[in-house]
Order: structure tokens, then C-alpha cells, then sequence
């Protein structure tokens, strides 16, 4: 693999994370990570269809009439969502299940429709292949992470083994449930986002205005 | 059409200014065929095997209600040992008017002839159908063991889809199982919980004059008429509570199982 087409694959792991650093996808980063089995599968499900969106993108990108453009993409997107979540329902049935919904609103993830409109129509079809892969691994990591930490102290497992005995099974360990509503996974990112931006210094933004005192004038 | 020509309309086709009206339209004409396409394909060759494994899921919850499950055991053939058969729920008799094997429920709820609008609705379900497959479980003589119930009504989030299996005297609950819904997972998907499961085996529907008495509460009632409502799921629990004494009641099975404890089915 070329140099460059390794740094698609891996910069949108921790240097450009769609999420951590351009704040995509959040939406379903919240409803997907209560639990690590169903966050992994939707992650697989998130790089397939980033990946092969834009790898169709990428090839019809000439001939894409630039007034329909972003209907072109959502079709081909949604298509492929669609393709999906039949395969889901056909060969993982009880993810499916769990799922439920979370599938079909990969269409309207930010991250699948930004890198076809930000990459896939300007670049060569491999790349771009690459490129969705990679943002789609960038999403899964990022989701791993917070689906970990719900998963471990809102419910005393991981991937459905017992971790941590909780109480309601006999233990000792009082799980907690706020970890397992939506909200807290807005605190979990945040908190990512600043380990993140303290370990990497480049991926603070420049404030956008500063507020300035009445002296210094 | 020979091949040269149809090259030419290709290349006719490729040299059109990408922004021009003629190019805009045959790209979206030919990309909603295509992609309709696939998903057409898609859909309809995943489908046999995803009615199979919806088929296997539901047999599957049936086995487990009746606490015939365990890991690795063929389902199908488990599965023959219950008799399933069609309630008619306004007379509270057996029906043989449709084929159990055949009959789709859930269809049968939305349909307007087979089903009926609900003035009071305390499960939220809008509509009951008037007809519902319940499944017998037999003993080896041919006498009956256990009865499983489907029932279904909303809680937080979803409609929740279960069943309940009631031991011969139509009174004493065996077990108490969902098979569908989408609450919130650790709080309202508890009802998923084994442990929690377990308190309903054992309970009674109705005290000795009739009364229906099952109540999922948070503030502790009679022993055998009480579920401990869920902590941290007030409105799950509410929701269970009001299907399953929905379903029990007088606008659901409560006929049919007073018939059938009388023999008169």
C-alpha cells in the first residue's frame, strides 16, 4: 500500500476522527453504544457502507450532474443501508433485532455523506474506497471506546460477559444507569474529545473570537 | 440495435455536458433503476431465510415460556409437541376457520374485518384481533399442561410482544416472556431479565371470586398476585402490567380460558 493511501486509511483513526475531530455522527453514537456487541456490529456496518459509498461515488463522480448531486449520493447511500440491514436481518438475526432502526439511520449519518461529498467526489475510486474504510474504522474505534465504558459500568459486562457482578444477579456491583441512557454518551465523547485534544495539541481550534477587556483598547 | 451503434449512444451518452438537462435526467433515471434494482435483489432472495429465522424466534420464545428451552436443542422439533390453535375471542371458543399453521396475526390485528377497534385501550393497542394463535403444550396421554398466550401492548418506547403460558387450571402462570420490543436497554429491556422473569411463575391471574388480582407494583400486594415492578422502568412496568391484565381481562382471553377451564371448548 502507498504511503498515502496508508495515511487515508489510518489518519481518520486518532489524528482527523470524524467524530472526536470533526464532531460527525454523533447522533448515532449515542443510541448504538449501551452495548459493545451492537455498537461492534454497527460499526461493521457503518465502514461497509462509508467504504463501498464512496467507492460508487468515487466511479460515477464525472458523469454525477452537479444540481441532482446530493440526491445521487443519498440514493446510492440509502441503497446501500438498505442492502445492509437485509443482510442483517437474513444472516444476524438477533443483532438485527437489537438494532432495529439504528440500521436504516445510517443514511442520514453525517460521516458516510461527508466523505462522499468531501473525498469521493474529487478523488480516484481506490482512494476513496480507502478513505470511507478508513473514517468508518475512525467511527467504529471511537464507538468501541464509549461503548466500553457504558457497557462495563452501566451494566457490569462486556460484549454480555459478566465483568462486574452486579447487585440485580446477586454481586456487589451497583451499575450505573445513567450510563445506559443516551445523554451519557455526550459526556463520555466530551471527555474523548478533551483527552484527545490534551494528548494532541494540534486539534485544538483557534478560538473563534476573543473577548476582549475594555483596557486593551 | 447492433453493438456499434449502441457504443455510439454509450459515447453520445458519456460526451454530454454533465450539467445538461438530457444528462441529469437519463443519470437519475438510470441510477434509481439500478439501485432499485439491487435492493429489489437483495430483498426478495434474503427473504425466505429471513421468515425462517423470525419463524425460529417466535418458536424459539415459545419453547423458552414454557420452560422447554435449552441451549442447543432443535427447535423445530421441540416445537411439534405444541398444538397450535385459533381462538376465537369474542365467543372464547376454538375456531377452526383458518389454518393455525398458515394464519398470520399480526396481519389478522390490522385487518378490519378480523379485528376491532379498542374504546378503552389500556395496552395502546388501538386495534384486537378477534382471532389469536395460542399454542397447547400436551402431556404424553393427551392431556393438556400448559397453554401459551400471546399478548402484546406498548410500554416506553415500543410495543412489547410476548407470551404468557398458563398452567391447565387457566389460573396459576407458568412464565412470562417478551420476544419483541425496543425499551431502553438495563432499565425497561430488564424485563428480558431472568431473575425478574422468574417472579412471575407461580402467581395466580384470579383470587378465588374471580377478581382479576395479578398487578406488576412497585408498593408490595398480596404475594400471589404481586410482580416487583422494575427500578428505573416505571412506565415499562406500568405498560406490562396494563397488557397483561388486558389480555387476561374480560376484552381479551378471559372467556376462552373460562370456557376452556369448564371444558366447553
Amino acid at each position: 500500500m502507498s504511503q498515502t493511501r496508508k495515511k487515508l486509511l489510518v489518519d481518520p483513526l486518532v489524528d482527523n476522527n470524524p467524530i472526536a475531530l470533526q464532531v460527525l455522527g454523533i447522533c448515532s453514537a449515542l443510541a448504538v453504544t449501551s452495548s459493545l456487541t451492537v455498537a461492534f456490529v454497527m460499526s461493521l456496518a457503518v465502514i461497509a457502507v462509508t467504504g463501498f459509498s464512496s467507492l460508487f461515488i468515487s466511479m460515477l463522480r464525472n458523469h454525477i450532474p452537479t444540481s441532482i448531486r446530493i440526491i445521487v449520493q443519498m440514493t446510492i447511500i440509502a441503497s446501500l443501508v438498505i442492502v445492509v440491514d437485509q443482510l442483517l436481518k437474513a444472516y444476524a438475526y438477533e443483532i438485527s433485532k437489537t438494532l432495529s432502526v439504528f440500521v436504516g439511520l445510517i443514511i442520514t449519518n453525517c460521516i458516510v455523506m461527508g466523505r462522499a461529498e468531501a473525498f469521493a467526489m474529487q478523488n480516484k475510486p481506490i482512494d476513496s474506497f480507502v478513505d470511507g474504510i478508513g473514517n468508518g474504522l475512525g467511527y467504529g474505534l471511537l464507538l468501541m471506546c464509549v461503548g466500553v465504558v457504558r457497557e462495563l459500568f452501566g451494566a457490569g459486562s462486556l460484549f454480555g460477559i459478566v465483568i462486574l457482578n452486579p447487585v440485580g444477579d446477586g454481586g456487589w456491583y451497583v451499575p450505573n444507569g445513567l450510563l445506559l441512557l443516551p445523554p451519557s454518551a455526550f459526556f463520555i465523547i466530551g471527555f474523548l474529545i478533551w483527552g484527545l485534544r490534551v494528548w494532541k495539541k494540534s486539534q485544538v481550534e483557534e478560538p473563534e473570537f476573543k473577548i476582549q477587556t475594555v483596557e486593551d483598547h | 440495435m447492433s453493438s456499434e451503434e449502441r457504443n455510439n449512444i454509450f459515447s453520445k451518452f458519456k460526451k454530454l455536458p454533465i450539467d445538461s438537462i438530457p444528462k441529469t435526467i437519463l443519470v437519475a433515471i438510470t441510477l434509481c433503476l439500478f439501485c432499485s434494482m439491487i435492493v429489489s435483489v437483495a430483498a426478495v432472495k434474503l427473504k425466505s431465510i429471513q421468515q425462517a429465522n423470525q419463524l425460529r424466534d417466535k418458536q424459539k420464545n415459545v419453547l423458552q415460556v414454557a420452560g422447554l428451552y435449552a441451549e442447543g436443542i432443535n427447535i423445530e422439533e421441540t416445537f411439534a409437541s405444541f398444538e397450535p390453535r385459533i381462538v376465537d375471542i369474542e365467543s372464547g371458543l376454538f375456531t377452526d376457520k383458518f389454518n393455525p399453521k398458515t394464519f398470520n396475526d399480526l396481519k389478522a390485528a390490522s385487518d378490519p374485518l378480523l379485528s376491532v377497534a379498542l374504546t378503552e385501550d389500556p395496552a395502546s393497542i388501538g386495534r384486537r384481533s378477534n382471532y389469536v394463535t395460542i399454542y397447547l403444550l400436551k402431556n404424553n396421554d393427551g392431556t393438556i399442561d400448559k397453554l401459551i398466550l400471546p399478548i402484546h401492548g406498548y410500554g416506553l418506547w415500543s410495543t412489547l410482544y410476548g407470551f404468557v403460558a398458563l398452567e391447565e387450571d387457566t389460573n396459576e402462570i407458568f412464565g412470562l416472556q417478551f420476544y419483541k420490543h425496543a425499551e431502553t436497554p438495563g432499565l425497561g429491556a430488564e424485563v428480558d431479565n431472568p431473575k425478574w422473569k422468574a417472579q412471575w411463575k407461580g402467581k395466580k391471574l384470579r383470587d378465588e371470586y374471580e377478581k382479576l388480582m395479578i398487578q406488576v407494583a412497585k408498593t408490595p400486594g398480596p404475594s400471589d398476585y404481586h410482580i416487583d415492578a422494575i427500578a428505573g422502568a416505571t412506565i415499562t412496568s406500568n405498560g406490562v402490567n396494563s397488557l397483561v391484565r388486558f389480555w387476561v381481562g374480560e376484552a381479551g382471553f378471559k372467556k376462552f380460558l373460562t370456557n376452556f377451564k369448564n371444558g366447553k371448548t
